[in-house]
């Protein structure tokens, strides 16, 4: 019996390793990509997607962990997990609409309709932009 | 009457596990509490969500989620894979993706599931919601990656989502 | 073995967290500084996810999760920021 249990807890013990492992490697790699890819567009790629991921495999770890320490199911890391796989995509998304009027530098030429001002619904030059039902 | 005192049927118990998992506890008093949370708070808010959710096809939704999750892994792998690779790589490009979704909530989530799969951001959406701008990390063939996007996500939204 | 796994990770996540700092220094334009403010900011959480682990305790949770919407609002001003001019209209 307690060979049994000694085995099943390394059992537990060698996933939570890999887990982490592979989560912090794709932390890692996100933001590898965020210092090393060569324009804005590219860098965009990283973040949103490797760097949630590790987190991720992180959090899902930390479940792991917590929930087979004899105190219960510890369920609470998935909030984050959730919270942040909605909310990465939304910022990605931001990001590349606030690049897009600024014309940052970019390997891919961008659609001119997205640079142009006027198309971007309130237009950049006006100070105050009229308030319009969207 | 009905229609007043519970406005968005499904919100409610994502808004009651939310809680629950906040709390971290599956004590009655919890999912009561939860529940009452759930109830009370759509109501409240009920002027940012004009838009009823209804859910077509679960299976549908499931079977979408799946493959989301799925694509999800191997999108990473991908792309930590031409991260590593080097800027030499990569082929970044601009494409457009009409859109035959018109609700706010299916064109989020297509935006949503775009941005968390393979090599795909999406960047710009057209102030008349007729077309999606995506960012491509690595595209050679860009009508592919269009056609991709519309048979693989934007279908299975639509069928959910806008069933009409 | 997990103890060592955790090492690695914390280093690894260090390393991440310097390579977002200098892209936060380098610039070269705001929303690359933007950016990198961002994946900061998940790379805290998965700091303090790892701290959690490393000392058996879940109070950094509450941390975790507080960060991961102070983030994702301080991002979303930001950019609002650039493409308004303005925050609150």
């Amino acid at each position: 019996m307690i060979t049994n249990l000694g085995c099943g807890l390394n059992m537990i013990d060698f996933m939570l390793a890999i887990l982490i492992l592979i989560g912090a490697a794709f932390t890692f790699v996100g933001s590898l990509g965020l210092a090393r890819l060569e324009d804005f567009y590219s860098r965009l790629h990283g973040p949103t997607k490797a760097t949630t991921l590790g987190v991720g495999a992180l959090l899902i770890a930390s479940v792991l962990y917590f929930s087979t320490r004899g105190e219960g199911l510890s369920l609470h890391e998935i909030l984050v997990t959730l919270f942040l796989f909605i909310t990465a995509p939304v910022s990605a998304h931001l990001l590349s609409k606030a690049a897009l009027h600024l014309r940052v530098h970019s390997v891919a030429r961008p659609p001119a309709e997205a640079e142009d001002p006027i198309a971007d619904q309130r237009g950049s030059s006006a100070a105050h932009p009229p308030e319009q039902a969207s | 009457m009905k229609h007043s005192l519970l406005p968005h049927p499904i919100l409610t118990p994502v808004l009651a596990l939310i809680w629950l998992l906040l709390v971290n506890s599956l004590a009655p008093g919890q999912i009561f509490l939860g529940l009452l949370l759930g109830w009370a708070i759509p109501i409240f808010t009920l002027r940012f969500w004009p838009e009823r959710v209804y859910i077509a096809k679960p299976l549908t939704l499931l079977r979408f989620l799946a493959i989301v999750l799925y694509d999800i892994l191997i999108a990473n792998i991908a792309v930590a894979g031409l991260i590593l690779a080097g800027t030499k790589q990569t082929r970044p490009a601009f494409v457009r993706v009409p859109l035959a979704l018109r609700s706010d909530l299916g064109i989020s989530l297509l935006a949503n599931t775009v941005s968390l799969t393979p090599g795909t951001v999406s960047a710009w959406l057209s102030p008349d919601r007729s077309h999606l701008i995506v960012h491509g990390l690595q595209v050679h063939d860009p009508a592919a990656l269009v056609s991709e996007i519309k048979t693989r996500y934007e279908a299975p939204i639509k069928e959910v989502f806008e069933p009409c | 073995m997990l103890s060592l796994a955790v090492s690695i990770a914390f280093a690894l996540v260090a390393a991440a967290v310097v390579l977002s700092l200098w892209r936060l220094l380098k610039g070269p334009d705001k929303p690359d500084r933007i950016l990198a403010l961002d994946t900061l900011y998940i790379n805290t959480i998965a700091l303090l996810v790892l701290l959690g682990i490393h000392l058996g305790s879940s109070l950094y949770f509450e941390a975790a999760l507080l960060i991961a919407m102070m983030g994702f609002v301080g991002t979303v001003a930001l950019c609002k920021y650039i493409l308004r001019g303005d925050i609150i209209e």
